[in-house]
């Protein structure tokens, strides 16, 4: 990629390499539950911890977005992460529900 | 693409102007449909969770071969039809259009192995007896959230295989430019993103001990 739109975006080299990164990360997801180590509450924990790592990249890299204006990354991410954690909201709910259970 | 968009911006003071986040219409737009597709799919996953909390002893049926081992390759598919989309941006930005439309239709290549491979899964599940209401390891609710979770990525799979049609087509009519191909690069990009919840918390939290 040429010099002139390097600031335009992401050069070949560099998307190559996410991707690279992108597998690594997916290899360790599947080495782990390959070797079966983990409780499930810890293997939640590590696989998300990964999975929102590899999200961050495909965000920020694949789809431009750190590349974009500011004003447009403050207005998507921090709406999407707020919806999301509301969700959690009921959680809760489901220890109850198993507590409920006969 | 910046450049077409200073062309239109009026010089302002405040570095806004008629396009405060410098992205064309179009653009914003799909981000705004990202943004409530993400929604849907974190609802639905949290969803799962939920229930998958509240059941004790939830099945875990996937051996690593072939099950996990086909699901990393989808994965790999995936991944690297991402790998091929963006590529394809480049080159529409460059104005090559022959490895623009090569590029998508690697991309589509990439999306259509990842249904047959994942519809092969799905009929492999459906012959051991996975139904929505009912699957011979235990908690009925295992079918439900499993195939409407890889149901609707799957949905997002084909259209996105449509809609990289509907624009190859253009780029090779000249009808459509750089700007329609990295917004569908958006799309497709994102539909990825989504498996990399779905394939841990339905796959390799579902692994065999």
């Amino acid at each position: 990629m040429s010099h002139e739109n390097a600031h335009d975006g992401p050069g070949n080299r560099l998307l190559v390499s996410v991707w690279v990164y992108l597998l690594i990360l997916t290899a360790i997801e599947v080495f782990l539950a390959y070797l079966q180590v983990f409780r499930t509450e810890v293997m939640l924990l590590i696989l998300m911890i990964l999975s929102v790592i590899k999200a961050g990249l495909i965000i920020a890299y694949f789809m431009h977005l750190r590349f974009e204006k500011l004003s447009l990354i403050l207005s998507i991410i921090p709406a999407g992460m707020l919806v999301i954690a509301l969700l959690f909201a009921f959680f809760p709910d489901s220890y109850r529900v198993l507590e409920l259970r006969p | 693409m910046a450049d077409v968009n200073q062309q239109m911006i009026p010089v302002s003071g405040w570095d806004g102007g008629v396009f405060p986040y410098s992205i064309g219409h179009k653009k914003l737009g799909m981000w705004l449909f990202l943004l409530s597709d993400s929604m849907t799919f974190s609802a639905l996953l949290i969803g799962y969770s939920y229930v998958r909390v509240a059941n004790v002893n939830w099945p875990k049926p996937f051996h690593l071969w072939p099950s996990i081992a086909m699901a990393t390759l989808m994965t790999l598919i995936l991944l690297s039809s991402s790998l091929t989309m963006v590529m394809g941006v480049a080159a529409s930005r460059r104005g090559d259009h022959s490895a623009t439309i090569r590029y998508m239709l690697l991309t589509m290549l990439g999306g259509v192995g990842f249904i047959v491979l994942h519809t092969n899964e799905w009929m492999g599940l459906i012959r051991e007896g996975v139904r929505l209401w009912e699957n011979p390891w235990g908690v009925p609710l295992f079918g439900a959230t499993f195939f409407a979770l890889t149901g609707l990525h799957m949905l997002h799979v084909a259209s996105g295989v449509i809609y990289l049609g509907v624009i190859a087509s253009g780029v090779r009519s000249q009808r459509f430019g750089p700007e329609h191909v990295e917004i569908t690069g958006l799309y497709w990009h994102f539909v990825d993103l989504v498996w990399m919840f779905i394939f841990p918390m339905l796959y390799l939290l579902s692994a065999r001990q």
